[in-house]
């Protein structure tokens, strides 16, 4: 369990880390989400011993940071913000220096780290000659060397292209299961993919911090369906449809060869099966019908960007 | 798990962290093309000034080498300490070495050891010429041997000097400049003692040149001894200082 608390950090004049306090329970993916410049980093890096805080305390497992940052490096394994290793070793050395300061001397573990982060073709190459993915790997093969309890991964998938991060995303679900996983990102979808809970930071402060769901859940408004049929014209449709219990509206779209419409519906509503028997009755044929996943952009808009009172909320 | 038994030899554990740095720092040295450069231009220099007093002036001796020496090591060695940390902080590994457990003294310890033992090797081969030497003539082997004693603790305090350097820019070129400057000073403060009023002749204890030479003239003074320890102690403690500060 890590618990923050007042945690403060200033560049000169800048306030980069605002006073914010939160806790991370053990076994817990957490995402630490924000807009570029929001304090992620500064927050992650002061999570890992690299910062001293201004003021405020870090607590892992009863241990504050500020007296016990030797046993805390050690609890911890930490991916930097887009990976700055030892460009002129090569990445079986690395690993090994890595190894060796962190007192294992298996050598298996390096080999079953490096299957683990599929790694295993590029362990005689030198670092500056690897791709992005890569080199981010073996950032992660340094990090998870020693078995930490606790996993830190600044932007674990900035730079990586669809494929790779699908398998970083997965890689990090799997550790998930068994580890503290801290990691920060401003992506969406990749909090949503991955984590059970988010803290959203903006300017320095928390603006929310919930379970993912929850805040899923929480935001305020309603839920679109597309919806695509022939066999009837927009009129007959919208007619038709507005009278399910939910719709507050419908819209058509323009320039599809089908007669399509979206619907805005209250978000506790589910108003599907009732199209389905519509569809049925009128002899339609459904083409399409989707509905919207209700997303984290939506909150993470609103209170990133929002006013005032919305922030403070 | 790997992590988590505090060893209760604290003392030990980290003089073991210290090495393992300095034998990472050693090999990267190794590594990239600037370890050859630096030994070469050394050893082009060094090497005239000795066959210069061997074949000129027909002298089985090495004196003209160890009295180079001061102002050779003054560039040198500052072309190896340069990277030390600048480079660190310019590529972001810093972070990474500030995050793994070692304390900022390991790190700093680690890497100044590198940086002795590098020059230990680039002195090395001038053994030859002490082989030379004694082949070819019988010279006194008590300015010879202080004068290797010397020269290592001098290259170890102009290492302290280049670490310290090192230790509060990102850009190497700026670490070259200061740490050569700074070594360069230490070096010609005896020489320009001529220009101060007589009451501050003292000025010359300060100067690196001061103690090496008495030192390689085969006469070890602790006061001398104690001088280079110094000088590395207080760079060192500085580095430290900086190293944990300046993040």
């Amino acid at each position: 369990m890590i618990t923050v608390d007042g945690l403060s950090k200033s560049y000169g004049d800048f306030k980069a880390v605002d006073d914010i306090s939160f806790k991370i329970r053990d076994g817990e993916i957490t995402g630490l989400l924000g807009p570029n410049g929001a304090g992620k980093t500064t927050t992650l890096r002061m999570l890992s011993c690299y910062l001293t805080p201004d003021s405020g305390s870090i607590t892992v497992d009863e241990k504050k940071s500020a007296e016990n940052t030797l046993d805390i490096k050690k609890m911890i394994g930490y991916l930097p913000e887009s990976a700055p290793l030892y460009a002129e070793m090569m990445v079986y050395d690395y690993l090994k220096y890595v190894a060796e300061i962190r007192g294992i001397t298996e050598e298996e573990r390096i080999s079953e780290v490096a299957g683990i982060c599929r790694i295993n073709d590029v362990m005689h190459k030198n670092i500056n000659e690897l791709s992005k993915g890569y080199k981010q790997r073996v950032g992660l093969a340094h990090a998870m060397i020693h078995d930490p309890q606790i996993l830190i991964l600044d932007e674990p998938t900035s730079g990586l292209d669809p494929i790779e991060i699908v398998e970083i995303r997965n890689l990090i679900k799997e550790l998930g299961k068994s580890k503290t996983v801290i990691l920060s990102t401003h992506i969406l979808s990749e909090v949503e993919a991955t984590c059970d809970r988010v803290i959203i930071i903006n300017r320095g402060r928390i603006v929310a911090d919930d379970s993912t769901e929850n805040l899923q859940s929480a935001v305020k408004g309603d839920k679109d369906i597309i919806f695509r049929v022939s066999g009837t014209d927009f009129i007959a449709l919208k007619s038709a449809v507005s009278g399910i219990g939910g719709v507050k509206n419908v819209a058509s779209i323009d320039g599809e060869e089908f007669t399509s419409a979206v619907l805005t519906v209250d978000h506790q509503a589910e108003v599907r099966p009732e199209l389905f028997r519509l569809a049925v009755q009128n002899n339609w044929v459904i083409y399409e019908m989707k509905q919207e996943h209700l997303s984290l952009e939506n909150v993470f808009r609103e209170l990133t960007t929002g006013s005032e009172d919305e922030k403070s909320k | 798990m790997y992590s988590g038994s505090l060893q209760p030899e604290v003392k030990m554990k980290s003089l073991n962290e210290s090495l393992i740095i300095m034998r990472k720092e050693l090999k990267g040295y190794f590594n990239s093309p600037i370890a050859y450069i630096v030994i070469t231009v050394f050893h082009a220099f060094t090497g005239f000034f000795f066959f210069k007093d061997f074949f000129y002036y027909n002298q089985a001796e090495m004196r003209g080498l160890f009295q180079t020496l001061p102002l050779m090591l003054s560039f040198v060695v500052p072309a190896v300490t340069m990277k030390l940390f600048a480079e660190e902080r310019q590529s972001g590994s810093f972070e990474i070495l500030m995050t793994l457990p070692v304390s900022a003294w390991d790190a700093v310890l680690g890497k100044f050891f590198a940086g002795v033992a590098f020059s230990a090797i680039m002195l090395s081969p001038t053994l030859i010429y002490f082989v030379t030497v004694f082949l070819v003539g019988s010279p006194d082997p008590g300015p010879v041997i202080g004068g290797y004693i010397g020269a290592l603790l001098l290259a170890a305090a102009y290492t302290s000097i280049g670490l310290l350097a090192s230790s509060f820019t990102r850009n190497q070129i700026i670490s070259f400049i200061t740490a050569w400057a700074a070594c360069f000073l230490l070096w010609i403060l005896d020489k320009v003692i001529i220009f101060l009023p007589a009451p501050f002749g003292f000025v010359s204890y300060f100067g690196t040149d001061f103690h090496f030479q008495n030192i390689a003239r085969g006469i070890i003074d602790t006061r001398d001894v104690i001088y280079f320890v110094s000088v590395c102690a207080l760079s060192l403690m500085f580095t430290v200082k900086n190293v944990e500060e300046r993040r």
